[in-house]
């Protein structure tokens, strides 16, 4: 695919903003235009990408680079106003609600890969992770070979759950895999010592452990189930018209300085509801990343 | 429908490297029947128990045995099994939780344990309607040709009543059947949940959970034809209560 | 380490406004919805089930027995997601329809819920003695007369408190949706919960609520089924 050529195009829709009249709308875009209404994904405890604050709003780094998004359609489309709705989504019902039309951008903390893009569209990729687990220190877990024989869970509908069993099958480990609902939920259980271990994106588990009762008690492998993995915000396949819109907006966002302050808003400042700063510097892949805006599904290509 | 089917999905290999997507709707299953049987087991012994007691001429057991009843049926099922997972546990002695927790079928055996005393409820309900549909006379008769009480349950109620309460026991048993598919909420990797690992990991939507409906049309099938057997085979001549 | 001793129920008096405004508004208008739409569609199923007409029944029949063999947390999954393509389907639009969460459950569980209010609403048409039928079409009611002026008051009538009792199983089947992450009682207790690592007072609260609610509602019940023991 020629990401550049779709930047290209996609930046010059978006801020020459050719009158939305000229062409014939289709797919989400025309939905969009004829409901006044756009929606969002969002989860319940993808911290600090999408999750719900204090007062059970959803906010994130995610959330924001929607909010950008939104933006860039409503001016796209010249509405004067447009309604954002937001819906809950899982792991597990994220993608079927995306093909079904109930979501049109997902804004979490979804992996972008090649199996995905065959069911679904992921714009510019906005975070690199990868997939480790966190246990606690007294249970003295030091690689994925200790797991071998303990009860491991994860979140259900991830790419790391399915990494998780596929390490299990390939190195004969016998370990049981506990799916759970949503990535709170199961760090749940390794705090209640239900599971040993939760496998899952590390920088989701770092926030996960910073919120913790006691972040001492924990520690996150150094063992990883994969190479940093992109993530991207999702949207429906075989829509390029809002596609290109969503890749222009994204890419001009994160060319300019404000991503950034977006970044540090979210990673280096203390962020609801509990004012914990999770302190993560931005890597040189991700910052490569966000100067040549990508939505290749290849870890090899960060 | 805008939407590409592809029922091949069904036969080819699954993550988890146990075989294909059928075998894994196939472990669904096992799943669904061993936690449904043992479920049942929990919810006939506690519920006759608890049925018997509240037809006992003791005003204060009836009475314990009503407040088991309200106490399982007005909580639903689901809230029942977060507090079988996640609060009991946290409320035993610090050992002894961390033993429950460390089970290596923990999902299992809390939705054994959580979906039998749910049942139980309702088992005791038809059990004390069952007992109370027999003619007062039975009882009666049972003290008259002096039969302690036990006895006149052990040889003349309880095996009229479950004769008469075979039908509704059968359908309490499809619901526990249909009810344990509520236990992926807490990682059991039953027929429901399966179906939805599969399409979690096949993005097949609806050949998976399609799959899952006629797995459980033919199990429901299955269990409702052997109890018409049963209950043919049990009947009393003469004594047609239970239609 | 006990639960109690650091228990905290400043908790749960902070998240009240959040349990009862959002969660416990879904759940009620779940709900009542479903209610109102399952009596509705279930006697209608009902009556299509009693019908001399050809195919009817033997529909209405395979209708009611395929939802009442399934459980009720897959039909929910598999709604959730089919809904957008049937409404496509319906409307003939060239992509899948929006349905938003609320919309798509109350569809959900008024089509599920009908099998159990048809099964209901059967017995009780049933209940009325053949005498009035044949009454009904002797004074030269139609059909649909007979059954709107004659047959289903009654039969509504009788069958009020077990209609009730099915509503409050429908209550509690409705924290189901929690499986889709939506925000209902159960759903909002069980985000405050995670989001402050306080589950277990959040599952203990939300027990006692759906306790005080299901129990309450069950004794009206029975004070409204001695009451028409007694008018019958």
């Amino acid at each position: 695919m020629n990401v550049s050529k779709i930047l290209i195009a996609g930046c010059f829709t978006a801020f020459l903003s050719l009158p939305a009249g000229a062409q014939e709308l289709t797919g989400t875009l025309k939905k969009i235009k004829d409901t006044g209404t756009i929606t969002i994904g969002y989860r319940e405890s993808s911290i600090p990408f999408s999750y719900l604050d204090d007062n059970q709003k959803p906010v994130g780094f995610a959330m924001d680079i929607c909010a950008k998004v939104v933006a860039t359609v409503k001016k796209e489309l010249k509405l004067d106003k447009l309604d954002v709705a937001y819906t809950p989504v899982t792991s597990a019902t994220r993608i079927p609600l995306i093909a079904n039309g109930t979501v049109d951008l997902e804004c979490g903390s979804t992996t972008n890969n090649a199996d995905r893009q065959k069911q679904v569209a992921f714009t510019n990729t906005h975070y690199l992770t990868a997939s480790r687990f966190v246990s606690k220190k007294s249970s003295n877990i030091k690689s994925i070979a200790d797991l071998a024989g303990k009860t491991v869970v994860s979140t259900s509908g991830t790419t790391n759950i399915k990494q998780l069993n596929e390490a299990n099958t390939e190195r004969k480990l016998n370990i049981n895999i506990i799916p759970a609902k949503d990535h709170a939920e199961a760090f749940l259980m390794v705090e209640t010592d239900r599971a040993v271990a939760f496998v899952m994106d590390d920088i989701l588990l770092s926030s996960l452990v910073a919120g913790a009762k006691d972040p001492s008690a924990y520690v996150i492998s150094e063992d990883a189930f994969s190479k940093p993995e992109p993530y991207g915000i999702m949207l429906r396949r075989d829509d390029p018209a809002f596609k290109t819109v969503v890749d222009g907006a994204t890419a001009a966002l994160y060319k300019s300085p404000e991503i950034m302050t977006i970044y540090t808003k979210w990673f280096q400042s203390p962020i609801p509801p509990k004012n914990l700063n999770l302190n993560v510097t931005i890597s040189a892949p991700l910052k490569k990343a966000f100067a040549n805006p990508t939505d290749s599904g290849d870890p090899a290509a960060y | 429908m805008d939407y590409h089917w592809n029922w091949a999905i069904l036969w080819a290999p699954s993550p988890d490297g146990n075989g294909t997507y059928f075998d894994m709707l196939m472990d669904g299953l096992k799943w669904t029947i061993a936690t449904s049987v043992c479920a049942w087991l929990v919810a006939l012994v506690f519920g006759s128990l608890v049925g018997v007691a509240r037809t006992l001429p003791f005003k204060w057991l009836a009475r314990l045995g009503d407040a088991y009843v309200e106490l399982f049926r007005n909580i639903p099922l689901l809230v029942q099994l977060f507090l079988w997972f996640f609060v009991i546990p946290e409320m035993l002695p610090h050992d002894w939780g961390t033993f429950v927790k460390q089970l290596r079928y923990g999902p299992f055996l809390t939705a054994v344990v959580g979906i039998g005393f749910y049942m139980s409820s309702r088992v005791a309900m038809q059990v004390s309607a069952g007992i109370n549909t027999l003619p007062r006379g039975q009882r009666m008769a049972g003290t008259a040709i002096g039969l302690t009480t036990a006895q006149t349950y052990r040889y003349i109620l309880l095996p009229m009543a479950y004769r008469i309460m075979l039908p509704p026991l059968t359908s309490e048993f499809l619901n526990t059947i249909k009810n344990s598919s509520v236990a992926l909420t807490i990682g059991l990797m039953e027929l429901t949940g399966s179906a939805r690992a599969m399409q979690e990991f096949s993005f097949q939507v609806f050949e998976a959970f399609t799959a899952a409906t006629v797995i459980y049309l033919l199990l429901n099938a299955v269990v409702t034809i052997g109890m018409r057997m049963l209950e043919r085979r049990v009947s009393v001549p003469g004594f047609n209560a239970g239609k | 380490m006990s639960v109690f001793s650091d228990f905290d129920f400043n908790i749960i008096a902070r998240s009240l406004p959040y349990l009862f405004r959002e969660g416990m508004t879904f759940t009620l208008t779940l709900t009542a919805i479903a209610t109102i739409g399952g009596v509705l569609l279930g006697t209608l199923i009902a009556m299509a089930r009693l019908s001399s007409l050809p195919v009817l029944p033997a529909l209405a029949a395979s209708y009611v027995n395929v939802m009442r063999a399934l459980p009720l947390v897959l039909v929910i999954f598999l709604f959730y997601f089919l809904m957008p393509y049937i409404g496509q389907w319906i409307l003939q639009a060239d992509r899948p329809i929006q349905v938003g969460a609320l919309s798509s459950t109350i569809i959900t569980f008024t089509l599920f819920e009908a099998a159990y209010f048809s099964e209901i609403m059967r017995a009780g048409i049933q209940s009325i003695p053949r005498g009035q039928v044949a009454a009904g079409y002797a004074i030269g009611l139609t059909y649909s007369q007979m059954m709107r002026y004659v047959v289903l008051p009654q039969a509504f009538r009788n069958m009020l408190p077990v209609i009730f009792t099915q509503m409050i199983v429908l209550f509690q089947d409705t924290s189901l949706v929690y499986v889709l992450s939506i925000t209902d009682f159960l759903g909002a207790a069980s985000k405050v919960g995670q989001r402050d690592g306080r589950l277990t007072e959040m599952y203990l609260f939300a027990a006692a609520v759906y306790f005080i609610i299901s129990l309450t509602a069950s004794m009206l019940v029975k004070r409204l089924q001695a009451r028409i023991a007694i008018a019958r």
